[in-house]
């Protein structure tokens, strides 16, 4: 029972990664129809971000990047935005061979820039203690990726509820054509919410570093995952990934427990799609009354 | 000639290339490799179908073909082993023969062109009866094919891990290494391709393929007008997993071996790439572009293998960017293009770019 009972903060914190990873992806699918397979990218180039830093901030790396990772992968994200994905809106099909083209080309940059072999970044000493929690114990790192979870996903609530730049966010989400014709400028609110999506991955990134090395296809490893929260919690809702992400982590966990790694991935799958047969939109959906 | 004939010289041309000049021209090597993009061609032959008529954006069309592929695999095996057990499994360590390879022993070769088409009816069925379509099936599919190579290369004494399933002694009678083998298996596989391109183009002629691509269209409409979408969804997909599946059937005895490295996210988009850039709305053109494409890959690699990835992934950019009809489009898009310019309006009855 104790065994079955550790398997609990496993898969919040399995959850809180997958949360992070998701949360960049909701809006930018949710709000630009963008599915963005470069996400995984911005991702690794968070947790690089973090790896370079440690020449400068030593075993602080971490946490000192964090902001410089968000506006790096931000930076990155702004500018596939700018170049490539803003001829590519209403076809999100498209979008998707598009970004994992330029999903390919940043792999391979990373390869050649940092070499292959996964790398190291050294977790600082704060973080790499232990916590006993009910009989279970849990890493320092673990409820320190869980904390950086709450948090991010609290600042996105604020600005979505709270801020004017939120509101108008919002706006376009649920209606492009009214936003637009309300005087939201949609195109400087897409740029903005691609810029925040792929921070998010960028913070993501640097998370990643504290539960394992960091190798050119990081991305890969979490793109698919976090694609499936985006699915089942529902495009564009803040609450749909918070509690998809949180049940599909749990259902990771418990899966590995009861059967193995690799059948526990299927099992995942196999409840995603019998989900979908509930609910096809996933848990939240935007009310809409346009016909596709 | 008449029009009739007409319409039948380019396949023509491509099947005399196919039958005749390559195995005069190439080395017995190169032939051997002309037969694998084959393979990939076949596999692109569905996802044509079922992606530039249908919409479906299918990123887990390694999964059928792994399913054929290993079906065939496991067949070759145990006709090796002769009632032992397949070596990889004693490595493993697995001293009975497990339940799930048993009806592979006996008409393994017969499965492997079936066993693709029951999971994507089922699959399909499901996901398409709620009406999850576009990227939500994009990234359905793509789930699928990561779970299946994680489950293959965990299950090591059941599929062979990551090595996969190689080392065939005896391909139907013959030794799979020797010349005359490889020949008759090239083309075996290209009358195969030939058979199911016509019988695809067939499909898409037919009053299904108009129903299917007014699918792809407008789905609503379709189903506003007392059609069932999802049942033409379901047969379609149906339809290119088994040629998926057909192709893994194929590749296994002309490669010698299917691992999990062949089947995962990555080598399904490639197939998808390969579509893409020969033209999704042309079946020819997904057919073309997997041969050029694979071949393409091969021999930049040889060359300089971390730059194949850049190639590849700078020519996906630009095809999606300036060529979304691809190579096949390209008239079409430089006849539009032209008739812009003079001003008269562009001809009708051109595929939409998909906006699902």
């Amino acid at each position: 029972m104790t065994s079955l009972l550790n398997q609990l903060p496993i898969g919040l914190s399995i959850g809180a990664v997958l949360l992070l990873t998701a949360l960049g992806l909701t809006f930018t699918f949710g709000q630009m129809g963008v599915v963005n397979m470069a996400h995984g990218e911005f991702l690794m180039a968070g947790a690089y971000t973090a790896y370079l830093l440690q020449d400068w901030a030593g075993a602080q790396a971490v946490p000192v990047a964090l902001p410089v990772a968000f506006l790096v992968a931000g930076a990155l994200g702004w500018v596939l935005e700018r170049t490539a994905i803003r001829h590519f809106y209403g076809r999100p099909l498209d979008t998707l061979l598009l970004t994992w083209g330029v999903s390919l080309i940043l792999q391979q940059a990373a390869r050649d820039l940092f070499g292959a072999p996964n790398v190291q970044v050294v977790a600082p000493s704060w973080l790499t203690g232990r916590v006993g929690l009910s009989g279970a114990t849990l890493p320092h790192a673990r409820l320190f990726i869980m904390a950086l979870a709450v948090a991010c996903v609290v600042g996105i609530w604020a600005y979505l509820g709270r801020s004017r730049q939120g509101r108008r966010m919002r706006a376009v989400m649920q209606n492009r054509e009214l936003a637009a014709v309300s005087g939201v400028a949609t195109g400087r609110v897409d740029q903005l919410t691609f810029f925040i999506g792929s921070g998010l991955a960028g913070v993501a990134g640097v998370a990643l570093t504290l539960v394992g090395p960091v190798g050119p296809s990081i991305g890969t490893y979490y793109i698919v995952d976090a694609f499936l929260v985006v699915v089942a919690g529902g495009l564009g809702q803040l609450r749909g990934a918070v509690i998809a992400a949180l049940a599909l982590g749990m259902l990771n966990s418990f899966a590995e427990f009861w059967t193995d790694a690799s059948l526990a991935k299927v099992v995942v799958f196999a409840v995603v799609v019998a989900f979908l047969q509930v609910r096809p939109q996933g848990l939240f959906v935007l009310r809409s009354r346009a016909l596709t | 000639m008449s029009a009739r004939l007409r319409g039948h010289a380019p396949f023509a041309a491509v099947a005399v290339l196919l039958l005749v000049v390559a195995p005069l021209a190439l080395p017995a090597f190169r032939l051997d490799e002309l037969a694998k993009y084959l393979c990939f061609a076949i596999a692109a032959l569905g996802i044509g179908l079922a992606w530039g008529q249908g919409g479906m954006l299918t990123l887990g069309q390694g999964v059928f073909f792994g399913l054929g592929g290993y079906a065939t695999a496991m067949y070759l095996k145990l006709h090796d082993a002769g009632g032992d057990l397949p070596d990889f499994m004693v490595w493993s360590g697995v001293e009975e023969l497990p339940a799930l390879w048993r009806p592979f022993g006996a008409a393994g070769f017969a499965l492997a062109a079936v066993v693709a088409v029951p999971v994507a009816v089922v699959l399909g069925a499901l996901v398409f009866r709620q009406r999850v379509r576009g990227a939500y099936f994009a990234i359905l599919t793509q789930a699928l094919a990561a779970a299946f190579v994680i489950l293959l290369v965990g299950q090591q004494g059941l599929t062979g891990g990551t090595n996969g399933l190689t080392n065939f002694y005896d391909v139907f009678g013959r030794d799979p290494e020797a010349e005359g083998t490889q020949r008759t298996l090239y083309f075996v596989t290209a009358g195969v391709l030939g058979a199911l391109y016509l019988g695809a183009r067939q499909l898409v002629r037919s009053r299904f393929g108009r129903l299917l691509v007014a699918v792809r269209d407008g789905e609503d409409r379709v189903r506003f007008l007392g059609y069932n979408p999802a049942t033409v969804k379901t047969v379609t997909f149906a339809v290119s997993a088994g040629m998926a599946g057909l192709a893994g059937a194929l590749f296994v005895p002309v490669v010698g071996i299917i691992s999990p490295s062949l089947l995962g996210v990555v080598p399904s988009l490639e197939l998808v790439v390969a579509v893409a850039v020969g033209g999704r709305y042309a079946l020819a053109g997904a057919v073309l572009g997997a041969i050029v494409m694979n071949y393409a890959k091969t021999s930049f690699s040889e060359q300089w293998a971390g730059g194949w990835l850049y190639l590849e992934g700078a020519l996906f950019v630009l095809v999606m960017t300036l060529a979304p009809r691809g190579a096949a489009g390209l008239y079409e898009q430089a006849r539009d293009a032209l008739a812009r310019r003079r001003g008269t309006p562009a001809p009708a009855a051109r595929p939409r770019e998909a906006a699902t």
